[in-house]
């Protein structure tokens, strides 16, 4: 069969079983939107920026575990592209971006919409390809869903040039296994590493499981859970991490790190024994290195073998796949009690309930926790939910408790503003389900708020939340806490947004009062047709409590107040 | 302490700008850095000498897909060799004064001109380092160092790691019906 390199790109997507291909057109990749005319199998989302078209398929594959598949020209559309890969490797999401580039002969010309694609994403993709040759097209973008998808997942681009994508072959599928000499994730570990594990488990007084990302990424829930409750250890959750675990389980301490709950923190830095599951200790995590975890060791177990000893000394450093890990390890382990630290953690526990903010009156304001709370209740719980970055975001992690495994969906390693409702976009035609949430601050909103046209368009079925306060939340914060209440540059005029999304003909709601929010919640989950906005217009003023200043000790800890008045 | 990596890698475009790039945005300092061919025409050596934490380095180097193999070589028994060309400002007196230097340190003067010579010395980083401070007093003019290049004695090898070299079915179909 004789096809066009376009048409093999797209051959080739239908046999990844791709459905769905986030992208912008342009000149140098025309042939390839010209080919999509045959192939009515692939949907095209046409979006109205390219790191929408990224934010969306990294949405898309968090939300389903399959591989993203963005689109974009040369030059302006490929470093559009940018941010949205490198959030996308921060958290390791496997997609795919293929983006045009100039012909063969004129790349290295400096010629029209020509950048080199390849060398500014180096650092910011797992790995990265320039397709000079047709036949090399095929089994380069089998390579690369490979490489996305496999070992720590992330994001990998293909450059190719429009005269690769006219050029006409005879196409064969390469069915033939992907031979690459440098790549061999690692799958289990050694019995050494895990006698040496298993007697620290033994030795432990004071365990804790810090559970990350890599527990969804390996689904290694029930793995987990059985460790736990075996060894009766309490588990924090790292940000990414949320939804891994049920945090309503009784060993679960919420999050971790800068705004994790304070039972966490204190648990942490207590322990003797810290269980490092998928996570890599980033510095929101661990605050003060040197006075992190004193007194604990620590067994590692992570896929990424440069994970191991980059922040966190391990005394156990286990590098495979955590499931098939920890099934080796759990059939070595007998059944554990630590009655005495359980009671030390649910006093922990305990104080932080008596300071909660959802049992503190706010008089006539709406906060947001409370919103996150009330939204939390009005969902049941089940909600897919997107953020964006900032203060909702901490608020979503630290009020709306998840059960199931990929269901909260948020940038963390990167902190990419303008995430949320791109991401949520991607979730939801990845799902296809229309309980999808994007809770997302004024400000990022507005970073991406031209992809309210493509929701429009594709009459995405996203359930838009606005938490507005006005300001930069998150910096405002900081300013109060460190800049001496310096406000600069943070209150945001905004514009109207019941208004803007009347002008999409998306309909939308304001919700001032905190006795609104549960029938708004409802009347957007009533429509499942299209995207629906609601604006919670809530306290500017409103800080995200614990906190523990970038740099100082996890324990130290800024506590809300705990009488009630000082919110 | 300086630290010696040896790495193979897939000899293909862009892979020398992958490592480089790689050690400039994790921080790490490279004292120096030699690729050359070895005796499979798909597959290039690196030897990376290093300031920095070697199994670090080693670990994050392993992520690139084109990395085959590192092996870190510090202490193992090795053969590690620099070369090295200096041109030297001579008169009629000096001129055999280096030709004496040369024999001492087995170098040789690969050319000579009206007033200078060029030296070639190979040898671990310490002979070359003394030479040069040997010569420096007459008069160095110009100077170029490869960089080290390793290889652990005895029969132990950079195993390849399985690596097959790429055959000819790496394609779609036939080259010949490219248009």
């Amino acid at each position: 069969m004789k096809l066009t390199g376009a048409e093999i790109i797209l051959e080739c997507l239908v046999r990844e079983g791709v459905e769905v291909m986030f992208g912008y057109p342009g000149g140098a990749i025309l042939p390839t939107y010209d080919a999509m005319t045959k192939y009515p199998q692939l949907r095209h989302v046409l979006v109205r920026h390219e790191q929408g078209a990224a934010h969306m398929a990294d949405g898309y594959a968090r939300a389903t575990g399959k591989v993203g598949v963005a689109i974009a020209t040369s030059g302006p559309g490929a470093t559009n592209l940018v941010t949205g890969i490198a959030t996308a490797m921060m958290d390791s999401s496997p997609i795919v971006c293929i983006t045009g580039q100039v012909t063969t002969g004129a790349v290295g010309s400096d010629a029209f919409q020509e950048v080199d694609v390849t060398g500014v994403t180096l650092p910011v993709t797992k790995h990265n390809y320039l397709v000079y040759d047709v036949e090399e097209l095929a089994y380069t973008i089998r390579e690369a869903f490979h490489i996305a998808r496999t070992g720590r997942p992330g994001p990998v681009l293909i450059d190719v040039p429009k005269d690769v994508q006219n050029a006409v072959t005879e196409f064969v599928y390469p069915e033939e296994d992907i031979v690459l000499p440098g790549y061999h994730p690692p799958t289990y570990a050694s019995e050494s590493q895990l006698e040496a594990a298993v007697e620290l488990i033994r030795q432990a007084k004071r365990p804790v499981i810090l559970a990350g990302h890599g527990v969804l990424m390996s689904g290694a829930t029930q793995e987990v859970l059985t460790f736990a409750e075996r060894t009766q250890t309490p588990f924090s959750l790292t940000l990414l991490g949320k939804g891994g675990l049920p945090e309503q389980h009784p060993l679960s301490l919420g999050m971790m790190g800068m705004h994790g709950t304070a039972q966490s923190n204190m648990a942490i830095q207590n322990a003797d024994l810290l269980l490092a599951f998928g996570m890599r200790f980033d510095d929101r995590v661990t605050g003060n290195l040197k006075t992190y975890a004193p007194d604990a060791r620590k067994i590692h177990i992570d896929i990424d073998s440069s994970e191991i000893h980059k922040v966190v000394h391990a005394d156990v450093p286990i590098v495979g796949d955590l499931k098939t890990v920890l099934n080796q390890l759990n059939p070595m382990l007998e059944t554990i009690e630590h009655k005495e630290w359980m009671t030390q953690v649910r006093d922990w526990m305990e104080d932080t309930d008596d300071r909660d903010i959802i049992h503190q009156d706010a008089g006539d304001r709406l906060l947001a926790a409370h919103v996150i709370h009330d939204m939390w209740k009005a969902t049941g719980g089940n909600a897919v939910i997107v953020t964006d970055v900032g203060q909702h975001q901490m608020w979503e992690a630290q009020y709306y408790p998840h059960q199931n495994p990929h269901t909260l969906l948020t940038s963390g390693g990167l902190g990419t503003m303008g995430f949320g409702m791109p991401a949520a976009i991607g979730a939801a035609l990845g799902l296809k389900v229309p309980n999808v949430w994007a809770i997302v601050g004024d400000g990022g909103f507005q970073m991406t708020i031209t992809e309210l046209g493509t929701a429009a368009q594709e009459r995405v079925p996203i359930n838009i939340a606005i938490i507005n306060n006005g300001y930069l939340g998150m910096v405002r914060q900081w300013q109060e806490f460190f800049y001496e209440e310096r406000y600069n540059a943070t209150p945001m005029l905004s514009p109207d947004f019941l208004k803007l999304a009347d002008a999409y003909g998306i309909p939308a709601r304001r919700v001032t009062r905190r006795e609104d929010v549960p029938a708004a919640v409802e009347w957007a989950n009533s429509i499942t047709d299209g995207p629906v906005l609601i604006e919670y217009v809530v306290e500017k003023r409103d800080i995200v409590y614990p906190m523990v200043p970038a740099g100082a000790d996890l324990h130290n800890m800024i506590r809300r107040p705990a009488s009630p008045d000082s919110i | 302490m300086k630290q010696t990596l040896v790495a193979l890698v897939e000899n293909k475009p862009g892979v020398l700008n992958r490592v480089a790039s790689l050690f400039r945005r994790r921080n790490f300092n490279i004292d120096s850095l030699t690729v050359g061919r070895t005796e499979s025409p798909d597959v290039s050596r690196m030897t990376i000498v290093v300031d920095a934490d070697a199994e670090q380095i080693k670990n994050q180097l392993y992520k690139l897909v084109n990395v085959i193999q590192v092996e870190e070589v510090t202490d193992m028994p090795n053969v590690s060799r620099d070369l090295a060309l200096i041109k030297v400002r001579v008169n009629s007196e000096s001129r055999a004064e280096v030709a004496q230097l040369s024999d001492i340190f087995r170098a040789h003067i690969v050319d000579a001109g009206q007033d200078t010579v060029i030296v070639e010395v190979t040898g671990d980083e310490q002979k070359i380092t003394s030479m040069v401070e040997l010569l420096k007093p007459m008069g160095i003019l110009e100077m170029v160092r490869t960089g080290v290049v390793t290889m652990t004695r005895g029969a132990a090898i950079l195993p390849r790691n399985g690596y097959q070299p790429a055959n000819g079915q790496r394609t779609n179909g036939n080259r010949q019906n490219v248009l």
